[in-house]
């Protein structure tokens, strides 16, 4: 069972990219292809980001219940949206060009995460404790922030930032997708090409320092690629907090072995089976009642709680 | 022969080790022992460069210590610390193979297999070898570990405390396997000890610290006396003698 999880969810995800492409569709196919296939292209690519940026994160920081997002990566992605909408006024944020935004938010993105992460991590012994704190105490400040410029913002700015800091799959604008396919896809062959030396790292310092790893290089190397695949899916749909982590936590579980080589492409594969077939779901059956993302940090909170949980009494 | 000249350690204002020049012999068990506090496993983390040098020079075999050789010297010198933790949930072939990654960075070939193969016979693990390490006992857990050391095939082993936590069976185990690689296998041991019983019993040489520095060196015979322990360890226990072995009463 565990051998072939690779190839069941591969077939599942094909039965949800087609049933995704083909349920309820009337009319011209040129369209439908179209429209839904932006769509879905959207959907698996932030699905694969967001899963290997989780993996990554929880190999270089030792830690299983770590997600890019518990550390306040989304949280600056809104402050940043929300910086900008006040300064410049919402009329000004929605004429900037979408590419010139996705750009700034990329290079303050792997900045922060630099500044943050790196000086902790660079050090010889990481000390997760304080890591951790850093990042929540980031993250709370990065969000008292936000609601202390929503305070004395424009009900109407206020409300395109709203639209811009929730996960949206539903409208994806074509040169974003472009750009962030070709980011995202060569950070994932360098995620991939690294597979071998994560594994190592995964061992701890002292091991990994044992089998001849530069362990602070190849740190520092694997947050650039995380603050990458993070920013790449936080300025192509907005934040999905919990994303990651449901998909990491289930690959854990049902992969055979927990070697780089197998937990990338298949919680990458998970990750498409939950946002395109949570999509399907939302879309045909459900009537688009509610945002994919407040589902998926719904369910997602709950395996996080259940994952603290059962640590706590293991 | 691992060279250290000259090593100062610090951390804040208090001075770890202080000018430390020591020339660890080629072949044997060489333990280091020391009260506690004494600079032991500074000691040791630095000769495995588990901290960066402040000032000092360390070599092995003429090699010397520095980030750029890490590679080569991962070919040379496997070192096992004292707590290992891993996040992930590996089994002891996996654990094993790991071994090989500097002579191979994770593509195992035919030689990498057969080498894990005889890793896993020589510490009696092949039954276990798909058993995760958490299912293990403690005492089999460490033979795991260090039959990853031993996959690496370096002439140098270097351990830190390697008989914490484990029972007077699996110590005696563990300090007999690394005696025979010593003696059969022709492997340098490097081993921080706790027990001086134990050092006295296997090592062939014996580096005594105290405050920081090399307070003597020889062999266990002539070096655990009443005096070794009153002077250095600040207690008067007795040593008997049984053979040529000399024995602290606790």
């Amino acid at each position: 069972m565990r051998a072939k999880s690779l190839l069941i969810c591969g077939v599942l995800l094909v039965v949800c990219c087609v049933l995704f492409m083909t349920l309820q569709s009337r009319g011209n196919w040129d369209f439908v292809l179209w429209f839904r296939g932006r769509k879905l292209a959207a959907l698996l690519l932030v699905g694969a980001a967001v899963s290997t940026a989780t993996l990554l994160f929880q190999t270089i920081s030792r830690n299983h219940i770590l997600t890019p997002s518990i550390m306040g990566f989304d949280a600056l992605f809104t402050l940043i949206v929300t910086l900008a909408v006040f300064t410049i006024g919402a009329a000004g944020y929605n004429h900037l060009p979408l590419v010139f935004l996705f750009f700034v938010n990329l290079i303050l993105l792997i900045g922060a995460a630099l500044l943050l992460f790196g000086t902790l991590l660079g050090q010889h012994r990481v000390d997760l404790m304080r890591m951790v704190l850093t990042g929540i105490i980031f993250g709370i400040l990065f969000r008292s922030l936000t609601s202390f410029v929503f305070r004395m913002i424009d009900p109407s700015e206020f409300a395109t930032i709203q639209v811009s800091s929730y996960a949206r799959f539903n409208y994806i604008e074509l040169n974003l997708l472009w750009l962030a396919a070709v980011l995202t896809l060569a950070t994932l062959v360098l995620c991939w090409r690294m597979r071998r030396q994560l594994d190592v790292l995964g061992l701890g310092f002292e091991i990994a320092t044992n089998l001849g790893e530069p362990v602070a290089k190849r740190q520092k190397q694997a947050l650039v690629l995380v603050a990458v695949l993070v920013a790449v899916s936080t300025a192509l749909v907005g934040p999905v907090a919990f994303l990651g982590l449901l998909v990491v936590s289930i690959a854990r579980l049902i992969a055979p072995n927990e070697t780089h080589a197998a937990l990338i492409p298949l919680s990458a594969i998970i990750a498409g089976i939950v946002l395109v077939g949570g999509q399907t779901i939302l879309e045909r059956v459900l009537g688009m009642s509610t945002p994919l993302a407040v589902v998926i940090d719904f369910v997602g909170g709950f395996v996080f709680l259940a994952l603290l949980l059962r640590r706590g009494w293991t | 022969m691992i060279v250290v000249e000259n090593l100062n350690y610090s951390v804040a204002a208090s001075q770890i080790l202080k000018d430390v020049s020591v020339t660890l012999p080629k072949g044997g068990i060489t333990a280091l022992i020391g009260p506690n506090g004494a600079g032991k496993s500074s000691l040791f983390s630095h000769i495995a460069r588990l901290l960066p040098l402040q000032s000092g020079r360390i070599s092995v075999d003429g090699m010397e210590v520095t980030p750029a050789n890490r590679q080569e010297l991962s070919r040379k010198l496997a070192i096992l610390p004292q707590q290992v933790h891993f996040a992930t949930r590996l089994t002891v072939k996996e654990l094993v193979q790991f071994g090989r990654y500097p002579h191979c960075q994770g593509r195992l070939q035919a030689e990498d297999h057969k080498m894990v193969e005889a890793a896993l016979k020589a510490f009696e693990l092949t039954p276990l070898s798909h058993r995760f390490l958490d299912t293990l006992s403690g005492g089999q857990r460490h033979k795991a570990h260090v039959a990853m050391t031993y996959a690496q095939d370096t002439n140098y082993l270097l351990l830190d405390e390697p008989l914490n936590n484990l029972d007077i069976a699996a110590s005696r185990a563990l300090m007999a396997l690394l005696r025979r690689l010593a003696d059969e296998e022709g492997k340098t041991v490097v081993i921080v000890l706790h027990d001086i019983n134990f050092a006295a019993q296997y090592a062939d040489h014996l580096v005594v610290l105290k405050d920081g520095c090399i307070e003597r060196e020889g062999k266990p015979s002539d070096m655990v006396t009443g005096a070794l322990l009153s002077d250095v360890f600040g207690t008067d226990a007795q040593v008997a003698v049984i053979g040529d072995t000399p024995f602290v009463v606790p």
